[in-house]
């Protein structure tokens, strides 16, 4: 027969079950009475006839079954029932599902959280046409910064890109008539969007033939995000002129709402022609060789050309390039990478967190399949004598497997659901999520099909390698001996695989409870430890004043007059100003040599210190205590001698030691002798792992810095102070874009992988510590049903609790004891991995180690609770009538 | 009764075929008429036909339809269809060579003798 007719046939039979029932009924009942009739007529009284037929006739029922069987309507129907008798057992025992689902969630939830993150990171290329034969250009060393000139003889030497683009990122200042604010600029090389194939959502795009030279395109194309918070998507602004650094550039489209560029963590506001450069704060470095800037090269390789032939092309460039410029190109070696993450830079960390993320929630899951199949193992113990009766009532032991499959199947699915619904929470959390203020930086993840798929399919393998464990004891069970005997099975003394299985995961949940308890240690420790300067009270504004057409000497004073203005405000105490901050992530270094050298080869330096570039008043307000000799004044300036204050650490390296070293000298790499006039405390000034570094602060009137951080410190509350500040500022110049926060908050930043190393620990030792409880809780539930008669008769014979709870819980708080141990000791070693990440994270810390025995204590009162109070709570009367 | 013969596996079928192919009968009927064609010979659990029947039904070598009996019950008939009757040549054929080639296999052979 067809398929098609079959399936019609078992789909008619299944929908019109109470009718065929019927029917079915009454073709065999007239069978009954046909069969009488006969019998009757051959003499028989009535009565009598119809009972010869019905036992002639032999087991209706099972002849009904048999014919529902042949009419095709059996399977789905049986799985019908199946799953109704699920539901209905599920539900009879609530804390069972409960438990199941939870724990099932928890690992299903994890995986497809990390597995999301994994698509969206790495498997999941830029949302551009044709993105697998996109490849950006890099070094060696995994960097792809590149000169401008090297770049356009890349673009027009290589024979395998279709083309070559290139993009770089800055801040520069826009003003649209009011409010003037810095925003994230991709400068892009004309090509860009070509090469990319992006099409614009309106106006135009930029293209090759825009570029005609140093700044000959003031051409603007607004990011969609940008377009929509900003112009309130008015198709009015296409055409527009607006300020950028005080230059007028015209709008000229809008990019696809799709598009944030070619990285993938990075949204930038606005995209200029990369030829504009100068403008945008790089004065004459576009056509310097010398000079890497340019942050990526990318394009599409030609049909038909591999990765490798592409190398080799741009070697060979590379080759020409070190031949003709030996000054500026020396010892180049291309690779190529994936954008989006930067190559093989960002690429590679990202790529190892993510495996090791995914490792950790392959274990989660593991655990949880484990905890569910001795869950449900217990579960086929306790329902021996109901999988007996049912053999004994003819049921096939495939029918009974098959229940208990749907079963474990129904969990895997709502504890699958659960988790999807739990981690698309979560992931769109993470998408909003913006770790640093200051930067557009936030982790793309969006759930799509492979998501769903993935956790569909992790639901449905689990279901099964849990709901496979109880079949062989359907498979062993007999049910003669089970009805006769009841259920007085033994507990194993053996070690078996399941108790092996939850030391384990005891031991994993200890590790994750010690590793979290020592990154919240060391986080709580280096939110109060010394920074070598005090962020309390003070507000930063950053400018750059390049952005409101400040240059050369009118740089220094703007900023005295900033300075002097916001000085004004009551309650500020004191005001200064540097290029950079500490613990800014954007300190840069300076090469010194001893006063000493001769020969100033960079291997002779005596250090590489912290520069710092700073203005009167800039201890006073940063809070850096000035340990020996004088700070900066405004006399300090380009007349007068070349002078500098240093941190101890320096004093201590170059000067020859930390605490007579004012009035001393050391030579800049020009050979400029330089006397230190003051000595600081140390701190910190890139992160706070770091080890203690060197630091020097120069004068900012002897060597000038467009880029400012104002530092007020005042009696006044920080937020209050931000208002002020602006207002101030913008009488000086209502064109200079500044950003202003209190410094408590911008140093989040630098707390940033620390706090993420405590959180992810945290959740994952959370989530080790509920997998534990439902491991250890299903073992104990089961020792404690399988012996609950015994307990009944001890307690009737007058047992202590103790008496009770020893032998029904000490296996469990054995294996928690041997768990943690291991647990503890293998967290304490992993620590030391900590430490680069968290700042002073040092397992010595008593409180850690008294912590995780109380955790691990709790964990264990928690999970074996309810078993222990229904050991006490058996009650030998009852007990005996159940038998 | 003890010389009635438990007919073969896959044999109900075949003979449920060829006791409708006279005409149309109800499951009982079907039962007599076995009997009747087969003089008695064959036994057969009466419950055991029904599944029977149904699988010749989903086979599409039946059809059935609801009558009245010659003693004026309700009842359901079955008679073949073009496929069933197809299929009863077929096995019928199927059974003759059956038949003559197990019985030229038991035959007492000449060599044996």
């Amino acid at each position: 027969m067809k398929p098609l007719n079959s399936l019609r046939f078992r789909m008619n039979a299944l929908f019109r079950r109470s009718q065929v029932n019927a029917e079915m009924d009454d073709e065999l009942s007239a069978h009954l009475q046909l069969r009488a009739d006969d019998l009757e007529r051959s003499g028989l009284p009535r009565a009598e006839a119809e009972r010869r037929a019905r036992i002639e006739f032999g087991g209706y029922s099972r002849v009904k079954e048999e014919c529902h069987e042949e009419a095709g309507g059996t399977f789905v129907e049986s799985v019908g029932q199946d799953l109704r008798l699920a539901v209905r057992m599920l539900r009879k025992s609530p804390g069972f599902t409960l438990v199941a689902v939870v724990t099932l969630a928890l690992g299903i939830g994890a995986n497809a959280l990390v597995f999301a993150v994994l698509n969206a990171l790495i498997l999941r290329p830029l949302d551009l046409p044709q993105a697998h034969s996109l490849y950006g250009i890099e070094d060696k060393g995994g960097s792809g910064y590149e000169s401008y000139p090297d770049y356009l003889d890349l673009r027009d030497r290589n024979r395998s890109f279709e083309s070559l683009a290139a993009f770089n990122i800055t801040q520069a200042g826009l003003d649209t008539g009011k409010d003037p604010a810095p925003v994230w600029v991709y400068e892009t090389s004309g090509n860009y969007f070509d090469t990319l194939g992006v099409q614009p959502h309106m106006g135009r795009v930029l293209h090759a033939s825009d570029e005609h030279g140093e700044n000959s395109a003031p051409y603007i194309v607004l990011s969609h995000a940008f377009w929509h918070s900003h112009f309130q998507d008015n198709p009015g602004v296409v055409g527009k002129t607006v300020q950028l650094n005080k230059h007028p550039y015209t709008i000229v489209g809008i990019a696809p709402p799709a598009f944030h560029g070619t990285l993938l963590f990075f949204s930038p506001d606005i995209f200029v022609p990369i030829v504009n450069h100068e403008q945008l704060g790089g004065p004459g470095v576009l056509n310097d060789r010398g000079k890497r800037w340019v942050f990526e090269l990318l394009g599409h390789l030609k049909p038909g050309v591999t990765p490798a032939q592409a190398v080799t092309d741009l070697n060979s460039v590379g080759a020409y390039l070190e031949e003709s410029y030996p000054k500026e190109d020396g010892n180049i070696s291309f690779a190529l990478g994936r954008p989006g993450l930067y190559g093989s830079f960002l690429g590679g960390p990202v790529k190892a967190f993510v495996a090791g993320l995914m490792l950790l929630a392959g274990l989660i899951l593991l655990a949880a399949c484990a905890n569910l199949g001795s869950l449900f193992a217990a579960r086929a113990a306790d329902r021996s004598r109901e999988v007996a009766l049912r053999l004994a009532l003819g049921s096939s032991r495939g029918r009974i497997l098959r229940q208990l499959m749907t079963e474990a199947t129904l969990i895997a699915l709502m504890g699958g659901a659960l988790g999807l619904v739990g981690s698309i929470a979560m992931l769109r959390q993470l998408s909003e999520w913006q770790p640093f203020p200051r930067f557009p930086i936030h982790v793309p993840v969006s759930p799509d099909a492979k998501v769903y798929v993935v956790a569909l399919v992790l639901a449905l393998v689990s279901g099964l390698l849990f709901g496979i464990v109880p079949v062989r004891h359907v498979f062993r069970t007999s049910p003669y001996e089970i009805v006769k005997a009841g259920s007085t099975g033994m507990v194993g003394r053996r070690i078996t695989a399941r108790d092996v299985l939850l030391v384990v995961q005891i031991a994993i949940c200890a590790v994750l409870v010690t590793a979290s308890m020592v990154a919240v240690r060391g986080l709580m420790r280096s939110l109060h430890s010394s920074f070598g300067f005090d962020p309390e009270n003070v507000v930063l504004a950053e400018s750059e004043l390049s952005m409101a057409g400040y240059s050369g000497d009118k740089v220094p004073v703007m900023q005295k007059r900033m300075i002097d203005a916001v000085a004004t405000i009551p309650g500020v105490q004191s005001v200064g100003l540097s290029n950079t901050v500490p613990l800014n992530m954007d300190s840069g270094t300076g090469t010194v040599y001893s006063d000493k050298e001769t020969d100033l080869r960079p291997s002779n330096a005596a250090a590489k210190p912290y520069l710092f570039n700073v203005s009167p008043g800039y201890f006073e307000a940063t809070g850096t205590t000035v340990l020996a000799g004088r700070t900066f004044s405004w006399h300090d300036d380009e007349n007068a001698p070349r002078v500098a204050v240093v941190n101890r650490e320096f004093a201590r390296r170059v000067l020859g030691s930390a605490e007579d070293s004012v009035g001393r000298y050391y030579k800049t790499k020009d050979g400029v002798r330089v006397q230190v006039v003051g000595i600081v405390e140390n701190g910190k000034y890139f992160n706070l792992t770091e080890n203690q570094e060197a630091a020097l602060f120069v004068p900012i009137l002897q060597s000038p810095m467009s880029q400012s951080w104002m530092a007020v410190r005042s009696s006044r509350d920080p937020e209050q102070m931000i208002p002020a500040v602006r207002e101030k500022l913008r009488e000086l110049d209502s064109g200079l874009p500044v950003y202003i926060q209190p410094w408590t908050k911008e140093i989040q930043g630098v707390l940033f992988p620390m706090r993420m190393a405590t959180v992810s620990l945290g959740i994952l030792g959370v989530m080790g510590a509920m997998l534990s409880i439902t491991g250890i809780f299903g073992m104990a539930a089961y020792s404690v049903s399988k012996r609950i008669r015994e307990f009944g008769i001890r307690i009737a014979l007058g047992a202590q609790r103790k008496e009770v709870l020893r032998p029904a819980l000490g296996r469990a708080f054995k294996l928690l004891a041997v768990g943690s141990v291991a647990g503890l000791v293998l967290g304490l070693m992993a620590t030391r991995v900590l430490a680069s990440i968290v700042y002073q994270a040092t397992p010595r810390d008593p409180l850690v180690l008294a912590g995780v025995v109380l955790a691990m204590l709790l964990l264990g009162l928690v999970a074996t609770w309810i078993p222990a109070q229904r050991a006490l709570a058996a009650d030998p009367l009852v007990l005996l009538h159940e038998e | 009764m003890t010389d009635q013969a438990q007919i073969l596996p896959g044999t109900l079928d075949l003979l449920i075929l060829r006791a409708v192919s006279l005409g149309p009968l109800h499951g009982y009927g079907i039962l007599l008429r076995i009997g009747q064609i087969s003089g008695n010979a064959l036994l057969i659990e009466q419950g055991a036909l029904y599944p029977g029947l149904f699988r010749l039904v989903r086979q599409g070598l039946l059809k059935a339809s609801w009558g009245t009996s010659e003693n004026n019950r309700k009842a359901k008939f079955y008679e073949l269809t073009a496929a069933g009757r197809e299929r009863l040549q077929e096995e019928t054929d199927n059974w003759n060579r059956l038949v003559t080639a197990i019985g030229a296999a038991l035959a007492p052979q000449a060599e044996e003798a």
